[in-house]
């Protein structure tokens, strides 16, 4: 793992928004309450859409020339110096770790750094970068929270979300058992072991359950599409929603 | 253990432990116990940043130096006057220990606990060659009395609860009474067992750390079983796999910290021994004999391979899988390999082939636990990526075993597929606008969907795609 | 087979290219320290709870309070390693009266009955420390001729004495200050309490194959 220079955390004008192919597919709301969630700081937010998706599926099975020709058209897109702003551990730490060691020893590596060195997930950059303040409009709520191991592990992010939550008057979060043990999604290994894969995510889903919380957060689309999976499977009634969109949904201007 | 290529063998024991509640309830409570047990140990995370990293460093230093370290070890250990044995397969070293024993007159044998032992099967080729060979960890003790294998390399009777070792005893033991009571069982094996290191011929350990400036064999217990084989006996043979040599005397304190913080969550365990010499002429006891046999079985092939070569600064406490989700439900035995867990995965396939243990090696989630408690820096799950990439699209001059033996046609022509859709924007947004507009007719009988569900409901695409909400939203796309 | 076996792998492993290893930082470890005299109340605390047990004497008294020890237990024979200056204080405590009765380690565990009666009758055994470890708890012992290794691990009672004003902060710093490396004993032990197991269901059980119960006499300064 090369691992690139992070930039200091200045407040920039313009920052890059990278949706991530799950959050396209499966969560737009959640991707485009991120963008709102920015634009609300006063940053102009480009959101390119020639964008497709950062390549981990493929480098995760072992397929590192597919990853790295996916990888090489993202870095393309993104040309212009600003943070990319991520709405995903996952796909973040896939940019910011492995992009670099994708293009070892290729003349392309000082572009892989130079973008990896500016990719940020969404809530460290609220919290760190542009030092949100956020207003609760909402109702009284309870929400449990499922940290990504990818969030928690490649990318350090530990008391971010908690610290946004916190700024909740109105948001009581329920701990969650073993919060950060894998929900077994895991991409393709979801679907070689997937008996394994099935045990983990019963498991999660049976602790969410066990908090009583009607909502369940996270900051990862895979997480949440996995535990959102069996629950719904399960007849459990938590509804499953991405950080992102309870932010802006608890603190926009109605 | 021979594995046929493309074998599902894991997949096939893990489907079977998973249906075992028993099973998962014992592994469960165990990991659950060794975690919190850990972290404790580990409260300070300056310290253990810096520990870790002197830990990473002194491994690493201990393999960029390895050939140059075995042989000051060997000649310290000769100067010493414990004798040296090179062993390339576990058949060799199987042999050597044999014809030890019997240049003695060696017909029983008590071991401490050994992972290059059981690599080598050691004791059913012992028993083959007319010679008793009794496992003295009371652990050990327990499996080899029900014909099993450590289901954990530190804990290896962690599968078994109180009931079914208490049953076993009553059982195999003549004139033990069943009992549940755990110090009532311990004392049982403490009466068998001091019987037989009384009687010993020879013991055999293996080895936690070789330090090559002294000629040291450090072992690491709780029991006493691991001094009473070393010390009781008239001839000792250590086992050590050739990575466990350090440097420098000074190296072991740290790596024994971790060893033990790591494993159990102790910051010392009961007996930290260290042996230089056989007894010396004024001596009153200790062994007559010590032989050294240094195994190789794979390791120096796994050492070719630079970023592999990690793989070798494991210390054996047992973190990565007290802490891995697939480990803690499948327990120790589905790996069908001496080393289970995430250190397994990465093993098993460097010695047994990749192709060969492909199904290991696609066993993780990549949640990352294992490198994040790992105390010498394996990056674990990096490797296992590595691995993958081996099976299916592996580097010229690529000195894995069974390289480019993982992969399928059709899985590289769907990845290839996957690249051309995603590196063209158009086509991309194609397939998103594809997937979301036929949302209500993606049939869960997909051949991929299918192990989806088998679990879950399944999943269905919004209406619109964020490259879609994005732009009726006004959202500049430069 | 052998040497063929040895210069095979020796080659392998010299045809590699490691990568080279940072460089080993110890301040985590040298940083470990403790005022002088917080370091025997630690030990002892940190050795308590792996269930050692401490008797505290003085330099003049601690013969006679083990002996004391031995026949409040019901301890009736006590082994120890004759010729060290400690043994010479035991056999003097010992002047008055047999009981209980003080064996002496002197002679090959070969000789006569010795193995025997170490395995099933001897009750305790005697040793001397080089001193303890802070950080973790923990004795250090290094056998010698004169006090063999099994007197710390075959009988059920292990009688460790220590000086309590000889702990030093860390293992490592042990080694270091007394210039281990340059001279090895043939055996060399961290000793931290009674032998335990934790086999069985992750329970703790004490006695397993070697002393059921250590006791550390403690020699405390006089004040």
């Amino acid at each position: 793992m090369i691992s690139p220079e992070t930039p200091p955390d200045e407040r920039p004008a313009d920052v890059y928004y990278y949706g991530t192919c799950l959050v396209d597919l499966f969560y737009p709301e959640a991707g485009l309450s991120g963008i709102r969630l920015l634009e609300r700081e006063g940053v102009r937010v480009v959101y390119p859409q020639g964008q497709t998706c950062c390549g981990q599926p493929a480098y995760n099975s072992g397929y590192s020339s597919e990853a790295r020709a996916v990888a090489r058209s993202q870095i393309e897109r993104f040309s212009r110096p600003w943070p990319v702003v991520v709405p995903s551990g996952s796909c973040a730490g896939m940019m910011k770790h492995y992009y670099p060691s994708l293009f070892d020893g290729d003349p392309f590596l000082e572009r892989a750094l130079e973008f990896a060195g500016r990719i940020h997930e969404l809530t460290s950059f609220l919290v760190r970068v542009l030092r949100v303040r956020l207003v609760d409009r909402g109702e009284p709520a309870r929400v449990t929270w499922h940290t990504s191991c990818h969030a928690l592990r490649e990318m350090g992010i530990r008391d971010e979300p908690a610290s946004l939550l916190a700024q909740l008057e109105r948001v009581e979060v329920i701990p969650l058992a073993r919060e950060s043990e894998c929900c077994g999604f895991g991409g393709t290994f979801a679907v070689r072991h997937p008996e394994i894969s099935a045990a983990m995510v019963e498991d999660k889903a049976a602790a969410v359950a066990a908090t009583g919380a009607p909502t369940l957060l996270s900051g990862d689309g895979g997480c949440l599409l996995n535990i959102a999976g069996r629950l719904e499977a399960t007849g459990q009634r938590v509804r499953p929603v991405h950080i992102a969109q309870f932010l802006w949904e608890r603190t926009r201007a109605r | 253990m021979p594995v046929e290529p493309g074998s599902h063998r894991f997949r096939d024991a893990a489907s079977s432990a998973l249906k075992d509640p028993g099973l998962r309830a014992n592994f469960r409570r165990a990991m659950d116990g060794l975690i919190s047990k850990r972290a404790a140990q580990f409260a300070d995370p300056v310290e253990w940043r810096d520990l870790k990293r002197l830990g990473s460093a002194i491994r690493a230093r201990s393999l960029a130096r390895l050939p140059e370290l075995l042989e000051r070890l060997e000649g310290r250990c000769l100067g010493n006057g414990i004798q040296v044995r090179w062993a390339e397969t576990t058949e060799d070293a199987n042999r050597i220990v044999l014809e030890i024993l019997r240049s003695h007159g060696a017909t029983r044998v008590v071991k401490g606990k050994s992972m290059v032992s059981e690599e080598m099967h050691l004791n059913e080729f012992l028993e083959e060659h007319g010679v008793e060979s009794l496992e003295s960890d009371l652990g050990e003790y327990i499996i080899q009395l029900d014909g099993e294998t450590p289901s954990h390399i530190i804990m290896p009777a962690i599968h078994k609860n109180r009931q079914q070792i208490a049953r076993l005893l009553g059982e195999k033991i003549r004139g033990a009474r069943y009992t549940e009571d755990i110090d009532e069982l311990t004392g049982i094996a403490r009466r068998v067992l001091r019987k037989k290191f009384f009687e010993a011929d020879a013991g055999i350990s293996g080895v936690n750390f070789a330090v090559a400036e002294t000629g040291t064999l450090c072992l690491v217990e709780n029991e006493g079983n691991g001094r009473m084989s070393t010390h009781v006996p008239p001839v000792h043979i250590a086992l050590m796999g050739l990575e466990k040599v350090v440097e420098n005397l000074e190296d072991v304190p740290p790596l024994y910290s971790l060893l033990t913080r790591s494993a159990t969550g102790q910051s010392i365990t009961t007996y930290f021994n260290m042996i230089t010499r056989p007894r010396t002429e004024a001596e009153k006891d200790g062994p007559l004999a010590v032989y050294l046999v240094i195994l190789d079985n794979g390791r120096s092939r796994i050492f070719e391979d630079p970023e592999l070569a990690a793989t070798l600064r494991c210390i054996r406490c047992g973190a990565c899988m007290n802490h891995c989700p697939v480990y803690t439900r499948v327990g120790g035995h589905a790996y069908e390999s001496t080393y289970p867990g995430p250190i397994g995965k990465i093993l098993a396939p460097q010695t047994d082939g990749v192709g060969a243990r492909h199904d290991l090696v696609e066993a993780s989630s990549l949640c990352g636990a294992c490198g994040e408690v790992c105390p010498v820096g394996i990056p674990i799950p990096e490797l296992i990526v590595r691995l993958r990439q081996e099976a299916a699209q592996p580097e010229p001059g690529s000195t894995v075993r069974g390289a480019g033996t993982g992969g399928s046609r059709g899985e590289s022509l769907a990845w290839r597929l996957w690249a051309k859709s995603h590196r063209h924007p158009v086509l991309y947004r194609l397939l998103g606008l594809t997937a979301t507009r036929l949302r209500r007719f993606i049939p869960g009988r997909l051949p991929v969907l299918a192990a989806w569900t088998s679990a879950r409901s399944t999943p269905r695409p919004a209406a619109r795609t964020l490259h879609e909400l994005a732009k009726s939203a006004g959202v500049a796309d430069e | 087979m052998s040497d063929g076996a040895r210069a095979r792998i020796l080659e392998r492993l010299a045809a590699a290219r490691p990568k080279s290893p940072a460089i080993s930082d110890f301040a985590v470890v040298a940083r470990k320290q403790w005022a002088a005299e917080a370091r025997y109340p630690r030990l002892r605390f940190l050795m308590e709870a792996v269930h050692s047990e401490f008797l505290e004497a003085t330099e003049a008294g601690w013969p006679l309070a083990i002996r004391e020890f031995l026949a409040e237990e019901g301890l009736s024979t006590l082994l120890y390693g004759p010729g060290t200056a400690a043994a010479g204080r035991l056999e003097a405590a010992w002047a008055a009266g047999t009981r209980p009765s003080l064996v002496a380690y002197d002679r090959p565990i070969e000789s006569e009955d010795l193995k025997r009666r170490l395995f099933e009758d001897i009750d305790a055994g005697f040793t001397t420390t080089r001193g303890g470890i802070a950080d973790t708890g923990g004795l250090i012992l290094w056998p010698t001729p004169d006090e063999p290794r099994l007197l710390s691990l075959v009988p059920p009672v292990h009688i460790a004495l220590l000086d309590s004003r000889s702990i030093h902060n860390t293992f490592w710093e042990a080694m270091r200050v007394e210039g281990w490396a340059s001279g090895m004993p043939p055996n060399a032990l961290l000793i931290s309490g009674p032998s335990k197991t934790a086999d069985i269901e992750q329970t703790l059980a004490y006695g397993v194959h070697g002393p059921k119960r250590l006791l550390v006499v403690a020699i405390l300064p006089e004040s």
